[in-house]
């Protein structure tokens, strides 16, 4: 087994798809002759040739909307935006059109398609490259709003997504795209969306986390648990919307107790809904109050200070210590 | 260093019948009279549909809703331009042309009378849904192209949208992917002159809208929107070079909304009326009814039997949509997903515990 970074995992995904169906194909700014700004897109213009491997004129609604001609008439496009802060110009077409061509034609029209950006900070770039926006796709029903969190499940996650017949929102977390590298298989095997991973299991506390959060909470814990005994079950959220609420109410039935660790900023964001199921399926097994480690409500910080808005290890690990005393 | 003109254009205007139904011999399509009168019962449907929704607006039987009055020729004589596996992607002003298209006309009860059951029609595989979003429609439009040419289809796209959607991003975007990509897609703007009760001098600088396909390097003309041939021939050509491989066309036909936006609205609060009046002269129906009785191929008894056929579609339509009564309730839940989704099942429960 070759161990390969999410950014590998991604393209190698893509490749596979492409050569099991003449139907996808990808487009956006710069993905073809360039590879896309972070290559993810690697290696698809030579093989696929510029009909499937698309490079577009510089316009987010007009790559969504084009995307959605295409869906109905019969093909599967993988778009890619090239950072999640340009993908507010795409909101207007898939709250409209994307998310409702299914229920406005009673199945009649479907959008299978992908659309694929990089999200989340990390990278030291300018303004509008380093949020996590994801509560805006998540609120759009009809759409689905998937977050892997590790090469292999974003390999995994990404076909299932390519190959679901709705509409999917793929949002990747660049801080991870190489940030390390892991055992994989590259098996064709999709995974299943609407449906959290268990990473850990464990007996006194549930630990809900995504994206690049998912692998600083995972090391926190590692820490915690070797200093205090404690035995803790960490579950990668993986699909934001819509939520898979019981696997995750089945945890804190069993522990009890529960924290939830997002980069978003708080209000409304994933964590809040994630509150509220518990709220809603578990409540009566509670023996602390959920506790939520989040961005704050303020506009992203440049890079100079990101590291004081986004979770950060010692905040990660006061909330578990806190949840677990109370 | 030089200083050189790089660039001229100019933009044409076509009309083939006048006003009194008169036609310009060498530029009249000369189309079968089963066309011809095809085109003319398509328009009359349009219309006499039109008013009894109105009606049915009026005495609450439906909802809000635009009507396409004035403007038959526009769509109605565009769609039938098209061959039967070509798309129609519109907005919502096209009454005429999904008539063209097949669409029973209980459809439009259905949508305004607020079910999506009546966005599909079987009779109309490729014609989208109402786009009500201004523009929304169009980048759809290149996409449907797009795919139809990657797969070597000899197929077209007929895209509407009007004067004010022109002012949109995702129209010229849209018109901008088309040319870039040679995509085979038909633009028609039907310019009805009135945005609500924005004024074309308030939507933009351009004296036509036909001239910004200059501005994307496409075949762009304007003709006049309520002469039903000069519609059709403009179409026509349009779909025929698009399916042969030579990229999308602007067409700009200059019409007239003659009643409100919605009914919703009343344009006495900003449109003058003696413009209103000025407009009637130039009816796209009387204009070519009166082009098919100098062809001596229709006369006052045909009009008898002809309002009297499209009576009673619309009479037969209005009763379909009145006993509607046996609609799903839960259908919204059918349709949000392929897949099952677990939560969304348990507020289904929800939803039907209530829904009665």
């Amino acid at each position: 087994m070759p161990k390969l970074t999410m950014v590998q995992a991604i393209n190698l995904a893509l490749h596979q798809e492409m050569e099991r169906d003449d139907t996808v194909l990808i487009m956006g700014q710069d993905v073809a002759v360039n590879g896309g700004v972070f290559r993810l897109t690697d290696g698809l213009f030579d093989k696929f040739g510029p009909e499937r491997a698309l490079d577009t004129p510089l316009a987010e609604g007009g790559i969504i909307g084009a995307m959605l001609g295409m869906a109905i008439n019969g093909l599967k496009p993988v778009g890619e935006i090239q950072f999640s802060g340009f993908a507010y110009l795409t909101l207007a077409q898939l709250e409209g059109n994307v998310a409702r061509t299914r229920s406005r034609s009673l199945s009649k029209f479907t959008a299978p398609l992908v659309l694929r950006m990089p999200y989340g900070g990390g990278v030291r770039a300018l303004e509008h490259h380093s949020e996590s926006k994801e509560a805006y796709f998540a609120h759009t029903a009809g759409l689905k709003t998937v977050i892997p969190s590790t090469p292999q499940t974003a390999y995994r996650l990404l076909l299932a997504a390519i190959r679901d017949p709705d509409p999917v929102v793929f949002m990747e977390p660049k801080h991870s795209y190489r940030a390390f590298k892991e055992e994989f298989e590259a098996d064709e095997e999709a995974g299943e969306l609407s449906r959290c991973r268990i990473v850990r299991e464990g007996e006194d506390l549930t630990v809900v986390s995504w994206g690049a959060m998912l692998h600083r909470t995972e090391k926190v814990i590692e820490q915690f648990v070797e200093d205090t005994g404690a035995s803790v079950e960490l579950i990668d959220l993986q699909t934001i919307a819509p939520m898979d609420g019981n696997t995750i109410a089945q945890s804190v039935r069993k522990t009890g107790r529960a924290v939830v660790v997002q980069e978003a900023q708080r209000t409304l964001g994933p964590a809040s809904e994630i509150i509220a199921l518990i709220n809603d399926k578990a409540l009566m097994y509670l023996e602390a109050p959920v506790k939520r480690v989040t961005g704050f409500d303020v506009v992203m910080p440049y890079f100079a200070r990101e590291n004081f808005q986004i979770p950060s290890e010692p905040r990660i690990r006061d909330a578990l210590a806190e949840t677990l005393a109370f | 260093m030089p200083s050189k003109v790089i660039a001229r254009f100019s933009v044409s205007y076509q009309q083939i019948l006048d006003e009194k139904g008169g036609v310009d011999e060498k530029l009249d399509p000369k189309l079968p009279d089963d066309k011809l009168l095809e085109i003319y019962r398509v328009m009359l449907t349009g219309r006499r549909l039109d008013e009894r929704l109105l009606k049915m607006q009026r005495s609450g039987r439906v909802g809000t809703l635009p009507v396409s009055v004035g403007q038959e020729a526009a769509s109605g004589a565009a769609a039938l331009a098209m061959e039967d596996d070509d798309w129609f992607v519109g907005s919502y002003r096209e009454v005429a042309g999904r008539i063209a298209r097949g669409e029973e006309l209980y459809k439009s009860m259905l949508i305004y009378g607020g079910f999506e059951e009546g966005n599909i029609s079987d009779n109309a595989p490729r014609m989208l849904p109402l786009s009500i979003i201004l523009a929304s429609q169009i980048p759809h439009a290149v996409g449907l192209a797009y795919a139809a040419k990657m797969r070597g289809e000899k197929t077209a796209v007929l895209a509407f949208s009007g004067d004010g959607a022109t002012s949109e991003g995702d129209w010229h975007e849209g018109i901008n992917f088309a040319a870039t990509w040679k995509a085979p897609v038909v633009f028609l703007v039907q310019n009805n002159h009135w945005a609500i009760s924005t004024p074309l001098h308030k939507q933009m600088n351009n004296r036509t809208i036909a001239q910004r396909g200059v501005a994307y390097d496409i075949p762009c003309l304007q003709v006049d929107g309520n002469d039903a041939l000069a519609v059709y021939k403009a179409t026509k050509e349009a779909l025929d070079r698009a399916r042969n491989g030579e990229g999308p066309t602007l067409i700009e036909a200059l019409t007239y909304r003659m009643l409100m936006h919605t009914t919703a609205d009343d344009p006495k609060k900003y449109r003058p009326e003696q413009e209103t009046e000025e407009w009637k002269k130039r009816d796209p129906l009387t204009r070519f009814r009166a082009y098919l009785v100098n062809k001596r191929i229709w006369d006052g008894d045909r009009d008898g039997e002809l309002e009297e056929t499209v009576k009673s579609e619309i009479d037969a339509a209005i009763e379909y949509y009145r006993n509607y009564a046996d609609y799903k309730l839960d259908q919204p839940f059918d349709h949000q997903f392929g897949t099952i989704v677990e939560t969304l099942e348990e507020q289904r429960a929800e939803y039907l515990k209530y829904a009665r």
